[in-house]
């Protein structure tokens, strides 16, 4: 493969392309209502019409509106089916030529779509993820081929500081820090890891990514190996993701056959491999140290940091490790320069951020926009509000290692300083909205249950103290806990955050503490009054489950 | 090999560049409370307890991980440091059931020494009093899961002491437990080669000499570093 044969099939693809398409969300938001039947019927029902000269029927990935799908996107009429059917086929090609289709649209020039700005999806929904061809024709492959053959090592990583760009799995860790870290560190064997462990509950940008474009991921990560010198890949992506698997596996075996991937990429000396590792179901494992177990076959467990992975990881071996986000911000970024990219955004974050919208919103959905939008855009813009007249109480980003931003702070700017101001966290990109019929104390109790069964087992702080601040909560939630007992849940939320090992115990408290901060009327009204009275310097309360001791 | 030298509670002190903050500590006569530390095998930095502010550094840091570094201002005991030890042991004693009264241990656990040492004379979190099993399965040695507090010391002998394989963890969270093989009696397990390392290194009663009675249970810790010894520098050598 050199440059030309890129060229030649980027060219023979877009000749081939006919004059209507009709593209078809096929992601997991939409194909479990029957996005597959819909677009079988489509076809089916361009063929009976006699179009198939003029009308294309492409599966795509992710159309962005999950919460309206199945979605079928005509082009170019610029119109946005909603809630197709397999019976509405031959209404919406009848509608092709001409004439209202009986089925619901949706406006296209809604804030939904139009205050986004596409680097990471910018192929979402328009190629079809299961042909590299498609990815091909939209200049893919092209930034690899100019960093192989224009472009040293070295200057990459330059390109790479210079863009700006920060790891985008939550704790927003300067990328090309990373990577020269890693380029720097002394050994002949080097790997690249994209963790694709995404397990947040309401999270699903990493999985849309996967789903909608693999080839984005591939290229970055190839990229990345280049700069760094690693010749091995893997990507660690969780099981519960079985069509994000099935499409990597396609991308991967489509990109070896045309020799993307493989040894000799576009006849440079640069070798690279790519190979899954499929989770089993353990949320830790999303811990950079915890995933580089389980990929050496080990039980997943975090270890203790430093030596950090850049200069012992995967098998002893320097090795990078980012998210698909990051990765997949990779090609857009040689493809138009590191100044374009870091034109983007705010002062210290570049570039735009994907989000997965979810909870008490009217639209649900994938959405990308730039740093430092403010979290009202988001939310009252483009999520169109709380549905059913509902008031908007509080926004959740970072899952259970984030916070709840309450309503009176949504003009805060999306950037990984401003949340961090407000003690929540950028995370990987769950947004989760709450209107005023959420309990804030139900909330809490949520994430720590969450971490709690999540939670590995190897120290003591998160093992034994996320079961005990669970237990407070449940305690406070039932109207059983008196004010020593938040007292209590707060002592050891500071002390779970400060002792842990790893960063899931760490942040662990984070949701408790951001309710405690903000909605911190709501547990006291769930208090009973201390039948002991208080008591002084912390000494506590005689209960009756010790004094059986 | 370089020296470092460095302060630990104000007492300048030098370590050999690799050394743990926990080995240097010993040159200063300086006691760090450990759990899951044990000489002669590596460390995991799990059990928190030897937690240790260093200046400049936001994070408490594991003494037993911790590599020395030139200039290092250790602090190993403050209120908040004192505070935090004594959380981790209550929340230990309320994980599990810890009855030290009619335990083999009694007397000789570094569980209850740690509890003595560190002022923790009551627990403030609800005991949960989980149902775990005894497993007696093996003709030598017990397993009671109720005493058990997952410092994988036992595991870690088995694998790189002995090179058994037999022991490992199994679950999550609290609900983590130590299993022989694939989860399988003891008795059963057939790659455990009855070698009782794991008997020697553990903390507390949770593994004990089959008709060892309350207080019974003595361990001879320095067998440990002898095998190691002996593995690593074909040496014959008592530590002592």
């Amino acid at each position: 493969m050199i440059f030309n044969d890129l060229i030649q099939i980027k060219e023979k693809e877009l000749a081939a392309r006919k004059k209507i398409t009709l593209r078809c969300c096929m992601a997991a938001g939409c194909m479990p209502s029957d996005a597959k039947g819909v677009k079988e019927q489509l076809v089916k029902a361009v063929a009976e019409a006699g179009l198939q000269d003029e009308v294309e029927v492409r599966g795509v990935g992710c159309l962005k509106l999950c919460c309206e799908g199945p979605l079928v996107q005509a082009d170019p009429q610029n119109l946005l089916y909603i809630k197709v059917t397999a019976e509405n086929a031959p209404s919406i090609v009848a509608a092709l030529k001409g004439g209202q289709a009986n089925v619901a649209q949706t406006n296209l020039d809604a804030a939904f779509f139009k205050k986004q700005l596409s680097i990471v999806l910018a192929n979402s929904g328009v190629v079809d993820p299961e042909r590299i061809e498609s990815y091909l024709a939209a200049d893919g492959y092209q930034a690899l081929h100019e960093v192989l053959h224009e472009t040293t090592p070295k200057d990459v990583v330059v390109a790479m500081v210079k863009s700006g760009l920060r790891g985008r799995g939550g704790a927003g860790f300067p990328t090309g820090l990373k990577w020269g870290t890693v380029a720097k560190s002394p050994g002949a064997k080097k790997y690249v890891i994209c963790n694709a462990d995404e397990g947040d509950p309401g999270a699903f940008m990493d999985r849309s990514v996967l789903e909608s474009d693999p080839h984005a991921v591939l290229e970055g990560m190839a990229i990345a190996a280049y700069a760094v010198g690693a010749d091995q890949g893997f990507i660690y992506v969780r099981a519960e993701y079985p069509l994000a698997i099935s499409r990597l596996q396609i991308a991967i075996k489509q990109a070896k056959q045309m020799g993307l991937l493989g040894a000799g990429i576009f006849e440079s000396p640069f070798n690279f491999n790519i190979d899954l590792r499929i989770g089993a179901g353990a949320f830790v494992c999303g811990e950079e140290t915890a995933l580089m177990a389980s990929v050496e076959g080990k039980r997943g467990t975090p270890r203790t940091r430093p030596p950090f992975p850049a200069e012992s990881g995967l098998h002893g071996c320097p090795t990078l490790i980012n998210n698909i986000e990051t990765f997949a911000n990779v090609p857009p970024i040689y493809r138009n320069g590191a100044e374009w990219f870091a034109g983007i955004g705010t002062e210290k974050s570049k570039g735009t951020k994907v989000f997965a919208l979810a909870g008490k919103i009217k639209n649900t959905g994938l959405i990308e926009v730039p740093m430092g939008t403010p979290l009202r855009t988001i939310v009252e813009e483009m999520g169109g509000g709380a549905p059913d007249g509902g008031k908007i109480k509080a926004v959740q980003t970072g899952g259970p290692s984030g916070g709840c931003i309450p309503a009176q702070h949504l003009d805060t700017p999306v950037d990984y300083e401003s949340l961090g101001k407000l003690g929540s966290i950028m995370g990987s990109g769950g947004m989760i909205v709450m209107d005023d019929s959420t309990n804030m104390v139900e909330i809490a109790r949520f994430f720590m249950e969450f971490c709690m069964d999540e939670s590995c087992g190897k120290c003591i702080p998160c093992r034994a103290g996320t079961v005990q601040m669970h237990h407070l909560l449940d305690k406070i939630a039932n109207r059983k806990a008196t004010a020593r007992d938040l007292a209590k849940l707060e002592e050891l939320c500071d002390m779970v955050k400060n002792t842990s090992l790893c960063g899931l115990g760490q942040t662990a408290p984070n949701p408790t503490l951001s309710t405690l901060r903000f909605f911190r009327n709501e547990y006291e009204a769930l208090l009973q009054p201390d039948q002991f009275g208080p008591r002084g310097n912390g000494e506590a309360a005689k209960q009756p489950a010790a004094a059986k001791q | 090999m370089a020296a470092k030298t460095l302060t630990i509670d104000g007492k300048q002190i030098s370590a050999e560049e690799g050394a743990t903050i926990l080995q240097a500590s010993e040159e200063a006569s300086v006691k760090i409370p450990t759990l899951c530390h044990l000489d002669g095998v590596y460390d995991v930095g799990a059990c928190r307890l030897c937690l240790v502010e260093v200046t400049g550094v936001p994070k408490l840091l594991p003494a037993c991980t911790t590599k020395v570094a030139e200039g290092m201002d250790i602090k190993t005991d403050s209120e908040r440091l004192r505070k935090y030890r004594r959380m981790i042991l209550e929340l230990l004693f309320a994980e599990r059931n810890h009855v030290c009264a009619v335990c083999v241990s009694n007397g000789h656990c570094e569980l209850q020494m740690l509890a003595y040492s560190n002022g923790m004379d009551h627990v403030r979190y609800e005991y949960t009093f989980p149902k775990w099993s005894l497993d007696t399965t093996h003709n030598l040695f017990g397993m009671d899961h109720n005493r058990c507090v997952l410092c994988t010391r036992c595991v870690r002998v088995c694998w790189h002491i002995e090179a058994a394989g037999t022991k490992n963890v199994a679950g999550r969270g609290g609900k983590s437990r130590i299993i022989t093989d694939l989860n399988m009696p003891w008795g059963e397990a057939d790659s455990c080669t009855s070698c009782g390392k794991c008997v020697q290194a553990c903390p507390t009663g949770a593994l004990f000499h089959k008709g060892s009675t309350v207080g019974e249970m003595e361990r001879d810790r320095s067998k440990l570093e002898f095998i190691v010894t002996a593995r690593e520098k074909q040496q014959w050598i008592s530590a002592d």
